[in-house]
């Protein structure tokens, strides 16, 4: 460190220094002599609620200006008694466990209210309470073989369609590309919807939106780069390609994972059979997506069981962590790096349409590539009737 | 000499460890400060007010009347209502209820009302007076002072409360009491005791209440004041319904009957129960003796008021 470093190393502190000394005269009662001392309104999130055995557990957390206190619990619009950990007074996104002795009953709804010390409601409802799974050997392996029901075994399935896809006249060849174009789309807004249905609860502090568009850019730009290593400049084909896709999928099917967990363990939706049958057949069109690249390639059966793992295990992680350590944000960045990963796969694939130097739109402007979009996207909408719960 | 390439990142690291340290900011601190005092106000107003009757600074009047004044103050408290929760209160004399104002049919009373809060206010006494007695139209703006003057009639369990529009947000937020007549000749000895029943709408929306309590604290009779009652006593309550926004209250003792004697205007009792419900501003004097010993709930028989901090129990000894 010579003296020109030294003064770059000042330089690149001034603009901290200055600010740090402005933060330290607002924060000392100099933004109160300004006249714009507000007072603070009192925030605090229940974010997950476990029901044990003659327990309710509320996660909470302080999402307001400044500290909080926790005053008293109301169950049912009952006042009851409750143990605080670690402590009642939370600083600015503190956190607490709130254990509840309730006998509560097993499918019927709560109304859980957290009041502050100034008197303020802090609301969460259960639809239908149900026993929060711990991660035992046997919870994992129910929640595990849901994943693999939902996830593995119809993205597996989707595969056995190569050889049909192979026999149909190479003509198609176009029609299946853009089929594949079409169900990728659906499944990046499905994804960004699902993630707007989480916005709504989570709390404004934690710039939930953005958290989205963290997830979108950074699995754009890192699925950016693994296309470039497997396919050179022009990014990848055939099977890199696949695989791509596959990562698509995979991420998207996390983010489903994610939600089918939670959605169990919050006792906001029964899992019923119906709706089990319903993502089955709804996820053996994303087998299709993957395999499109390879319709004119050869390749191994070790390579498709590959490319199907890659594609339908990461729902098994999801429902794991879906069930037994649910986050909203955390959900939020997941679902955000789902849509940015298939995002990221559509530029591939339509880019991999285009001739040298034709302009990617009018290679899709053709007829066979708007219908096969348009199909695609169709074909996904109608089996997600099946799981409109 | 070229700068260590690290260098341009610096500002951005450390911006990234500020952020951090206001997201660390949290984490569970010690208990909140002050609430304990403010509990332990709570809990002695409401024990205290159980028993406590204002009789005010007597007078004997040329021609023999009897002439009490007192003196209350209106002024902004903040108040524990429930452990825990405060409530911005606006207060008579610094505590909600304000105080029980004693006097006997046919006295005079003088009461100097002071406004020490941030809005106009006033004292509406139930009885008959003169219009401009009545704290309607005469409103008191802050800092001013108000003399009520009038002739206590007719002998009852009535009250008084703010009477400023709107009424119902004065009323909410904590300014009524009692005002106790009592008849010429004297109701048979008895233990006497006061329970308002009220309500706090403590997040503010003027829609509802979220605790109700007897004399200001929830559950201050249950958890930490069981009343003690002599078995075969006569227990006299002066029973007042100031809950704002719900309709009705109620008081309900267990394992026990009691006289009711409604607005306590009449010296004979027109019910005999064990519920007695009441709209907002209805009041009644309830008479009744144990005669089995031991704890004995009373409660709103309106279950959720119950639970939601209207809850007390007689500690019955012989």
């Amino acid at each position: 460190m010579k003296g020109l470093s030294a003064r770059i190393v000042l330089a690149g502190l001034l603009p901290l220094v200055v600010v740090a000394a402005m933060a330290a005269w607002f924060l000392s009662g100099g933004g109160s002599r300004l006249g714009l001392s507000v007072p603070p309104i009192e925030k605090l999130a229940i974010e997950r609620i476990v029901f044990r055995p003659q327990e309710i557990i509320l996660h909470v957390r302080n999402v307001g200006p400044g500290p909080l206190t926790i005053a008293q619990v109301f169950v049912n619009e009952a006042m009851w008694d409750f143990s605080v950990a670690p402590g009642r007074r939370l600083g600015r996104l503190g956190s607490a466990t709130l254990s509840i002795p309730f006998d509560w009953l097993e499918a019927e709804p709560y109304r859980l209210a957290v009041v502050s010390g100034t008197g303020l409601r802090h609301t969460r409802e259960v639809e239908a309470a149900t026993a929060t799974p711990s991660p035992t050997v046997k919870s994992l392996a129910v929640f595990g073989l849901l994943g693999v029901y939902v996830g593995v075994v119809p993205v597996l399935l989707g595969l056995l369609w190569l050889p049909f896809l192979r026999a149909v006249p190479r003509s198609w060849l176009d029609f299946w590309l853009s089929f594949t174009m079409g169900l990728l789309a659906f499944l990046a807004f499905d994804t960004l919807s699902e993630a707007t249905e989480i916005l709504e609860r989570v709390p404004e502090v934690m710039n939930g939106a953005l958290l989205v568009a963290l997830g979108v850019i950074a699995a754009f730009f890192a699925l950016t780069a693994v296309s470039r290593a497997l396919g050179g400049s022009g990014g990848a084909r055939g099977m890199g390609l696949a695989l791509l896709i596959a990562i698509g999928i995979g991420l998207h099917n996390l983010g489903e994972g994610l939600a089918i967990g939670a959605a169990y363990t919050l006792g906001e939706a029964a899992l019923g059979s119906f709706l089990i049958v319903g993502f089955m057949l709804h996820n053996t069109t994303e087998g299709l997506a993957i395999l499109s690249p390879l319709i004119d390639k050869s390749a191994s059966v070790r390579d498709l069981v590959l490319l199907g793992l890659v594609g339908g295990a990461p729902t098994i992680l999801g429902t794991w962590t879906g069930a037994f350590t649910y986050s909203d944000p955390l959900s939020l960045l997941f679902l955000g790096a789902g849509a940015g990963a298939i995002l990221q796969v559509l530029w591939v694939l339509a880019s991999s349409r285009a001739a040298r130097g034709e302009p990617v739109l009018e290679a899709l402007a053709k007829p066979v590539n708007v219908a096969g979009v348009l199909a695609g996207f169709i074909a996904m909408y109608a089996t997600s009737l099946l799981v409109a719960g | 000499m070229r700068p260590a390439p690290w260098l341009p990142f610096l500002p951005a690291a450390l911006l990234l460890l500020a952020g951090a340290a206001g997201c660390g900011g949290g984490g569970a601190t010690g208990a909140a400060a002050g609430s304990d005092s403010l509990a332990q106000a709570a809990r002695v107003h409401a024990i205290r007010m159980l028993t406590s009757f204002d009789g005010g600074r007597v007078k004997k009047l040329p021609g023999g009347r009897t002439l009490r004044e007192y003196w209350v103050e209106a002024k902004n408290v903040e108040i524990e209502v429930a452990p825990g929760v405060r409530f911005p209160a606006w207060t008579f004399n610094g505590a909600v209820p304000g105080p029980t104002l004693r006097c006997t049919e046919g006295d005079s009373v003088l009461v100097h009302f002071t406004n020490r809060g941030t809005m106009p206010h006033s004292m509406h006494f139930h009885g008959i007076h003169a219009a401009a007695m009545d704290g309607v139209f005469e409103q008191v703006s802050p800092g001013e002072t108000y003399d009520y003057a009038f002739t206590a009639e007719p002998f009852g369990l009535h009250v008084y409360h703010c009477h400023t529009m709107p009424v119902k947000m004065h009323i909410a937020r904590g300014l009524y009491g009692v005002f106790l007549v009592d008849p010429p000749k004297p109701r048979p000895k008895a233990r006497e005791m006061v329970m308002l029943m009220n309500g706090y709408d403590t997040d503010l929306n003027g829609e509802d209440n979220e605790f109700y309590t007897v004399n200001g604290y929830a559950n201050v009779y249950f958890r930490d004041y069981p009343i003690p009652v002599k078995a075969g006593e006569l227990q006299r309550v002066y029973l007042v319904n100031m809950t704002e926004f719900d309709l009705v209250n109620s008081m309900h003792t267990h394992a026990n009957f009691f006289d009711v004697y409604p607005t306590g205007t009449s010296l004979t009792p027109s019910v005999y129960t064990d519920v007695v419900t009441m709209g907002q501003g209805e009041r009644a004097i309830i008479e009744f003796t144990y005669r089995h010993r031991g704890r004995f709930l009373f409660h709103a028989h309106q279950s959720e008021f119950a639970e939601l901090g209207w809850l007390g129990q007689f500690e019955v000894t012989p």
